[in-house]
């Protein structure tokens, strides 16, 4: 690649022709879901077998009421993650979180995965943000780690009660250093497997 | 509750600070941002859907004992990998996931088995993956990620028997 220029000049015009930005896949209904849908099927069956249709209902209606519940933070997720393409500068995010960011790249997206607010239905739209403006996935690896193991959310609103103060805290030291180390080693892997760059996916 | 609300605030307190931040760029590029967040909404929502309500069904028909009974409290770096992929195949959302780590703690696995079962569970937890992870992210970065984190269950685990729990 090309160095990028540092500076752009002159940004482009009130968003009439701003850069297309690459806009996310639209994946269709992959195989993911069918495997999926077909393991729910067998496992209502199963349930319908043991409980009875009661069973089955109940279990129907405890998690209608769940996925109302998240429903609007599912939106709001994405709206944050089209936000943050929108907002980020490609150049800055390819300087602070691409390929060459080194130790500081990792380190910012292990931090910005530990204060991200939220759930799996903001991490996932955010990382696919940071990828699409420029983040290589190293950093983006170590975001999304870092969310899932250090990240405050989970810990404060499930963790502590079930487990207690003293596992949390213990297993959250322990864990420090791993979002650093996924990103270190994605990176590590990442340019042996593709040693001219991403592949055109 | 109050967690809940807490977190409802500061995800839609961010996302109204990042619409103004977009507003300020033009009224135009408002508009396509949020077109682009409720198209990916939209689009999400089935997924979303099937799992949620899915999982209710898949958690009611594993049993738990057959998950914790993978790893004891003596049972060594065996235990480690059974916990490891116990974690992986722990179905439903941190309740589940949570309440097996503190149940397999009271039946008297040991902390590293737990630390391997936990971590492995946030790392890799099949359901998660598969219906939050691989439709917002681009597939191939999802089983790259996956594969990448394989060791560290293990090391999480040998962190733990090296420190011990306090």
């Amino acid at each position: 690649m090309a160095e990028l220029p540092l500076k752009d000049p002159a940004p482009g015009d009130d968003g009439a022709d701003t850069e297309p930005r690459p806009g996310r896949i639209r994946k269709p209904v992959g195989w993911s879901m069918i495997f999926i849908a077909v393991l729910v099927a067998v496992c209502v069956v199963l349930v319908w077998r043991r409980d009875g249709v009661g069973g089955v209902t109940e279990i129907l209606f405890s998690d209608l009421e769940l996925f109302g519940g998240i429903l609007p933070r599912v939106l709001a997720g994405c709206l944050l993650g089209a936000f943050i393409a929108e907002i980020l500068p490609h150049e800055k995010v390819s300087r602070a979180l691409g390929p060459n960011s080194g130790l500081k790249g990792l380190l910012i997206g292990t931090a910005f995965g530990a204060i991200l607010p939220g759930g799996p239905f903001t991490a996932y739209p955010v990382a696919a943000a940071l990828l699409t403006v420029g983040a290589d996935f190293g950093a983006t690896i170590a975001m999304v780690v870092s969310w899932t193991l250090i990240g405050y959310g989970r810990a404060i609103a499930w963790e502590l009660p079930i487990m207690g103060t003293d596992f949390t805290l213990w297993r959250i030291a322990i864990s420090l250093p791993i979002p650093v180390l996924a990103g270190a080693l994605g990176r590590f892997v990442y340019v042996r497997m593709y040693p001219k760059g991403e592949p055109p996916s | 509750m109050s967690a809940a609300l807490l977190i409802d605030i500061t995800l839609w307190g961010s996302v109204a600070v990042l619409g103004f931040m977009v507003w300020q760029r033009g009224r135009v590029v408002l508009t396509a941002a949020a077109r682009e967040g409720t198209m990916d909404f939209i689009n999400i929502v089935p997924r979303v859907a099937l799992g949620v309500i899915g999982s209710g069904y898949i958690a009611a028909v594993l049993p738990q004992e057959v998950i914790t009974g993978w790893f004891g409290s003596d049972s060594g770096w065996l235990g480690v990998l059974m916990a490891a992929v116990a974690g992986a195949a722990t179905p439903g959302g941190p309740v589940i996931g949570f309440s097996l780590g503190a149940v397999a703690m009271k039946a008297g696995a040991g902390p590293p088995q737990v630390i391997a079962y936990v971590t492995a569970w946030a790392l890799f937890a099949f359901q998660r993956l598969i219906l939050w992870e691989i439709p917002f992210m681009p597939e191939r970065f999802v089983w790259f990620r996956a594969a990448v984190s394989l060791p560290f269950p293990f090391l999480a685990a040998a962190i733990a028997m090296a420190i011990g729990k306090p």
